[in-house]
């Protein structure tokens, strides 16, 4: 009887529920000192002055730096891919180029008197022209690094054939806003560190990677590897917006060394929505041509990357979006082209799909969009061109290999579960009906990269005396559930219950290296590790086991019902893991245990269909959500109940893009949107419950047959709701509508077909 | 999120708040259910010097049924007011509405006194009150007086209180039949628009949320549905006078078009 | 200040500053660290306590004002012998949680809810959790979870 493939409720959820997680905040640190910053309220200007005098002169305060005072290098360029002239320094020096840059650290005794001392140190900004708009920002007219001698921070280009389109029949062209939108993890960006006797820099962090933020201290401290210690403790959300490490976390280090107590920082929310870093903003060209028949032979896409400030991961994220240009489409021709550019703005990181979604977005809408050029059915549209079955494994025309799926499937089951040609029907009889409340069906087929860099990862198995168990992984899982999914993995392998297992992770002391968890590698490298080592493990019981049993190793037999070693024929005398553990003690001295640096076979290629249904009020544009499908296709899936609640997740996000979320900025570069209270971050009363289905076609890249899931929600929403509510709008001749589609926008482009008289 | 330092003193009674408002000035504050001053605190956008808490002034929460009108006392809850039988059954658009203010746990706190007396044009219950025709008691050193509503809101969060005044009681005729129709993004969002249109003895009264710097009455609107006109023509009326302010949630056309729309179907559900 | 109130059955009595926020009073004093802040205006509802029952969000409510109330927090839901309350235990079987940030917030909204109304409809929990948000479960499971309570609180009472 298999756990695998089993709804196993979570071992981490009665702490959680009892006492609550335990994150960075949460720490009881005694004789700790709070971290806080003094932020920039303008979004250009060169720092005339920066007087610290009266925040220095204040009773409980400790310290107030400058980046002067810091005296570090600035951060690195983004994988050696970005403009080097555009690197960030720890703390702004000299020009300001975001609202929210952080300009003072200060360290006082207590949080209140942190706080009210940010508001007595006095900046003179001189105001410098504001960009935001990254067209403007392309004609290099205003230059953020003026040494730089551009804006552009990164680009990428996959063809460049002018005929591409010539001998197509049908070709359409659209012009799309993937707009910029903020994380929003429930917790924010959190750190501490303190020096131990020993000259040990201890550091617990709020974030995705903690030997990636390990390496950084290293590196920007000047201590050896062995001399930090990275702990993550609960963590309260992601998306990818953690996995980098930012100045203020090498600041909080840095104050560590510097003061010789514990130093804490926190951040606040509205620090939060401008300092961690914002998602998508990408400005998109596409054209797609085909035949009238449906057959899509060429597709460009250009991309303009809004990178914010400083170009971090955000602005090389066209890279993913090239990766998947096509999507599960067998489009013989394909081209692409972006450009980053930097902006007065927030710098762009990875958010949930970074770079996937917006690929899917682009294509899906133009999909759409040329089906209603040739008056084709969007499904039919859909599966005339999705590649078959019988394809893989498919080259793309920019040079992805997809592994294996079955795209047709994931499709008619979708259209299955929606009642499509029901939906169509009754959609019609509204249309006919005049009714000013419309519905709009909306249908999204994606196919995505996961593990996409792709990694190796740690994995280890350790048996004690006592029978227990002793996991440690390399990923660091902040809500997806890994003690309890490794500990059915190894629970399959050992025959143990997943109750005798512990599950490490996320303290560079216990374990050696990691890679982290984001971009949806950890259960197919990261479970896969852990699933080797128990395998590894399992062969070195047997081999002790034989020798225990002076019998030949062929005969040794895991009976994985009572997780006991015995000969085959003579269950009755046997062996336990615990008696195997002393066993191997006994022999050499060591525990019973093996490691694994799994080395990722590549990456792997989930996919799916999506289909939105909404229903648009005509006369306000106010659009509600009546109901989602999401049919996933991961590989095999190892506990369903997380599978389900990462596609939950991550379908509410991609929801949110394509109805309510934005990240809006005046001309001046004031954000208008920096709370949670103007940012419409979306609720449970705005969406329904979702109607989720997967389908297993298992991978072979990997052992367990796995592709990761953490994203997939997120890239197959957002341009089913998109198409949903563009689809609504059809008979009135509106043809696109940005996202997020909220009332004003849906309704000026009603008013418009309207006064376009079609 | 930590407020700048302030005194705090809890009064034990309607004139020990009345009396320490005189004594501090507008170094001081009244703090109710907090939900409207908090977070600007918070924030820092305000600072006062001193809170004076009267929120356990629980003589001041009540709603009763007296005969032509119900009365309700500014401490109530916003959760308590929803919940009123006597609210229900008599002034049941006050319930409704209140029902609707921010999410359960403002409701849990947040008063009506307080809301309306923070003079926010975005918030329901001030054009609530202008359909109404409610009138506001506010006491003072000097004793109690009686301020109709349309002669409360001032301006933008400015309301006609003086400093030592106190707003103890919410006054509003019986009704029956209403409307109240708000467009929001989100459920807990301010309204972009809102309209609520009440049928009591004196007529049909219609209410403007968030298309000017005040709670706005929809006064043509209202002379329209009073000389006869249906619900369509009368709404054409819902931009009259009216000054959306534009931002990235609605341009001024866009707001003045679904004022009409929205006071279109508040007026069909009083039957107009 | 002084300050004075039942928290989870204890009297506790401290000085504290005016301006002090019952969440932070509730975290850094009485080290009840289930209590999170996720946000700084009034939006996110990943402080809700209940005072005297009824759900508050704790960040916008001073300690002093709270004093001589009776406050609830999550490590006051279990019982005595550690058996988690219908709602926690909900939590668990629907999978209603994965970061663990929003859920002490949204256990007891949801306990304030179902008091208030012990058999909502699915719309209601939905829009009764319009002040609770979440960004990693969807609140697919989450309202599966109040659902899941409100019959196993149905069935017992």
């Amino acid at each position: 009887m298999s756990i695998l493939g089993n709804r196993v409720v979570r071992r981490e959820d009665p702490k959680f529920l009892t006492v609550g997680g335990t994150y960075v905040a949460d720490l009881d640190l005694p004789g700790s000192v709070h971290l806080t910053f003094v932020r920039s309220s303008m979004a250009h200007a060169k720092l005339l002055s920066v007087d610290t005098s009266g925040a220095k002169a204040m009773p409980g305060v400790i310290g107030v730096y400058t980046n002067d005072d810091l005296g570090m290098t600035n951060m690195p360029s983004i994988m050696s891919m970005t403009n080097e002239a555009m690197t960030p320094p720890m703390l702004a020096s000299g020009t300001v180029r975001y609202v929210g840059e952080p300009i003072v650290a200060i360290v006082a005794e207590s949080r209140e008197l942190a706080a009210d001392a940010v508001e007595q140190v006095v900046v003179e900004y001189e105001a410098l022209t504001v960009v935001i708009d990254p067209k403007e920002a392309r004609k290099d007219e205003v230059l953020l690094f003026p040494d730089a001698g551009t804006n552009t921070a990164f680009t990428l280009d996959f063809g460049g054939d002018d005929a591409l389109f010539d001998d197509c029949e049908v070709v359409v062209e659209l012009t799309l806003v993937n707009q910029r939108v903020a994380p929003c993890p429930m917790e924010g960006r959190s750190a501490a560190g303190h020096m131990t006797k020993d000259g040990r820099l201890e550091f617990s962090s709020a974030t995705q990677a903690p030997h990636g933020v390990r390496d950084a201290l290293v590196g920007f401290l000047g201590l050896d590897v062995d001399k930090v210690h990275v702990v993550t403790p609960d963590v309260g959300g992601g998306f990818g917006a953690k996995a980098s490490v930012y100045p203020e976390d090498i600041v909080v280090g840095w104050c560590a060394l510097k003061l010789g107590r514990p130093v804490r920082w926190t951040e606040t929310r509205s620090e939060s929505m401008l300092g961690l870093g914002h998602g998508r903003a990408q400005l998109q060209h596409v054209r797609m041509g085909g035949t009238r028949e449906g057959v899509i032979t060429a597709y460009r896409i250009d991309v303009l990357q809004d990178s914010g400030a400083y170009p971090g991961f955000g602005a090389v994220l066209p890279f993913m979006t090239r990766v998947m240009t096509s999507g599960p489409y067998k489009i013989p021709r394909a081209e692409f082209g972006s450009v980053s550019v930097v902006t007065n703005s927030t710098p762009t990181v990875a958010y949930r799909g970074a770079g996937r979604p917006e690929a899917t977005a682009a294509i899906e809408r133009t999909m759409d969009v040329f089906a209603r050029e040739i008056a084709m059915d969007p499904a039919e549209l859909r599966r005339r061109n999705l590649i078959s079955k019988d394809e893989f494994p498919y080259t793309t025309p920019t040079e992805t290999v997809y592994d294996v799926g079955d795209y047709h499937q994931a499709l008619e089951l979708a259209l299955e579960v929606a009642g499509y040609d029901e939906l169509r029907a009754q959609q019609s009889r509204r249309r006919a009906s005049g009714d000013p409340s419309q519905l709009g069906i909306g249908l999204s087929c994606y196919v995505e990269i996961t593990n996409g860099m792709p990694d190796g990862e740690f994995g280890a198995v350790e048996v004690r005396p006592d029978g227990k168990i002793i996991v440690r992984t390399g990923t660091s899982p902040h809500g997806q559930g890994h003690v309890t999914a490794w500990s059915m993995l190894v629970a399959e392998q050992m025959g143990v219950s997943i109750e005798d297992i512990e599950v490490l992770y996320g303290d560079t002391d216990i374990v050696p290296r990691g890679g982290g968890t984001m971009g949806s590698r950890s259960l197919q490298i990261g479970g896969a590790a852990v699933n080797q080592a128990a395998v590894d493990v399992v062969e070195k019981a047997k081999d002790l086991a034989a020798d225990l049993f002076e019998a030949s190793r062929d005969d040794i037999v895991l009976d994985k019902t009572s997780g006991r070693f015995h000969v085959v024929g003579t269950p009755a005398i046997s062996r336990s893991w615990g008696e195997l553990a002393k066993a191997a003690f006994a022999k050499d001295g060591n525990p019973l245990f093996a490691e694994v640096d799994l080395a990722s076979g590549g990456p792997t290629f989930p996919f799916g269909t999506h289909v939105s249904v909404v229903e648009v009020d005509t006369e306000t544009g106010k659009v509600t959500l009546l109901r989602h499908i999401a049919v996933d296709d991961a590989g095999r899936i190892v506990n369903p109940l997380l599978a389900e609640g990462q596609v939950h997740g991550g379908v509410a996000q991609g929801i949110a893009q394509a109805l309510l979320e934005e990240v809006v900025y005046d001309l001046d570069g004031n954000p208008l949107t920096s709370t949670f209270a103007d940012y419409s971050f979306i609720s449970a009363a705005e969406l329904p419950s979702f109607e989720t289905r997967f389908t297993e076609t298992p991978t072979p890249i990997n052992a367990l047959g796995a592709k990761g899931i953490g994203e997939s929600g997120t890239i197959g929403s957002t341009p089913a709701l998109h198409n949903a509510v563009c689809d609504a709008l059809a008979h009135l001749g509106v043809r696109h509508v940005d996202m997020p589609t909220t009332p004003i926008r849906v309704w000026n482009a009603i008013n418009e077909a309207g006064k376009a008289g079609l | 999120m930590i407020p700048a330092s302030f005194d705090y003193v809890r009064a034990n009674s309607l004139d020990e708040a009345i009396a320490l408002l005189g004594e501090h000035g507008d170094e001081a504050k009244l703090l109710a259910g907090g939900h409207s001053l908090l977070p600007l605190m918070k924030l820092r956008i305000a600072q006062p010097a001193m809170l004076v808490d009267i929120g356990r002034l629980r003589e001041l929460s009540y709603v009763r049924d007296e005969k032509e009108y119900v009365t309700v006392g500014a401490l109530t809850r916003h959760h308590d007011v929803a919940t009123s039988p006597v609210a229900l059954a008599s002034a049941a658009v006050l319930a409704h509405v209140a029902d609707q203010i921010g999410d359960p746990q403002v409701r849990h706190r947040g008063t009506i006194g307080g809301s309306i007396s923070h003079g926010d044009p975005a918030s329901d219950l001030p054009a609530v009150l202008l359909a109404l025709g409610a009138t506001l008691v506010v006491q003072g050193p000097n004793g109690q007086r009686e301020i109709a509503a349309k002669d409360f809101f001032l301006s933008f969060f400015e309301v006609a209180l003086a400093p030592q005044e106190v707003l103890v009681e919410v006054r509003v005729p019986r009704s029956v039949e209403w409307g109240f129709e708000k467009l929001t993004k989100r459920a807990q969002d301010w309204a972009i628009v809102g309209a609520v249109a009440v049928r009591t003895s004196n007529g049909v009264g219609v209410g403007l949320i968030n298309m000017g710097p005040v709670p706005l009455r929809a006064g043509a609107v209202e002379e329209a549905v009073a000389s006869g006109s249906n619900a369509v023509d009368a709404a054409e009326f819902a931009a009259d006078g009216t000054e959306p302010s534009a931002d990235f949630n609605g341009s001024v056309a866009y707001r003045q078009h679904v004022a009409k729309v929205l006071v279109r179907r508040a007026l069909e559900k009083v039957g107009v | 200040m002084k300050v004075e109130m039942t928290v989870n059955g204890n009297l506790e009595s401290h000085d504290v500053e005016a301006r002090t926020l019952l969440v932070n009073y509730l975290r850094d004093t009485l080290a009840l660290t289930g209590t999170n802040i996720g946000c700084d205006t009034t939006s996110c509802g990943a402080c809700t306590v209940l005072i005297n029952g009824q759900s508050v969000k704790s960040c916008t409510v001073l300690a002093v004002q709270a004093s001589g109330d009776d406050v609830t927090t999550i490590e006051g839901m279990a019982s005595e012998d550690g058996t988690m309350h219908p709602v926690q235990a909900a939590f668990q079987e629907c999978h209603g949680l994965q970061c663990g940030y929003c859920t002490p917030g949204m256990v007891m909204a949801i306990t304030s809810l179902l008091k208030e109304n012990p058999e909502p409809t699915e719309e209601e929990v939905r829009v009764g959790l319009e002040g609770n948000l979440c960004r990693c479960t969807g609140y697919h499971n989450i309202v599966e979870s109040a659902l899941m309570a409100s019959r196993s609180l149905g069935v017992h009472s």
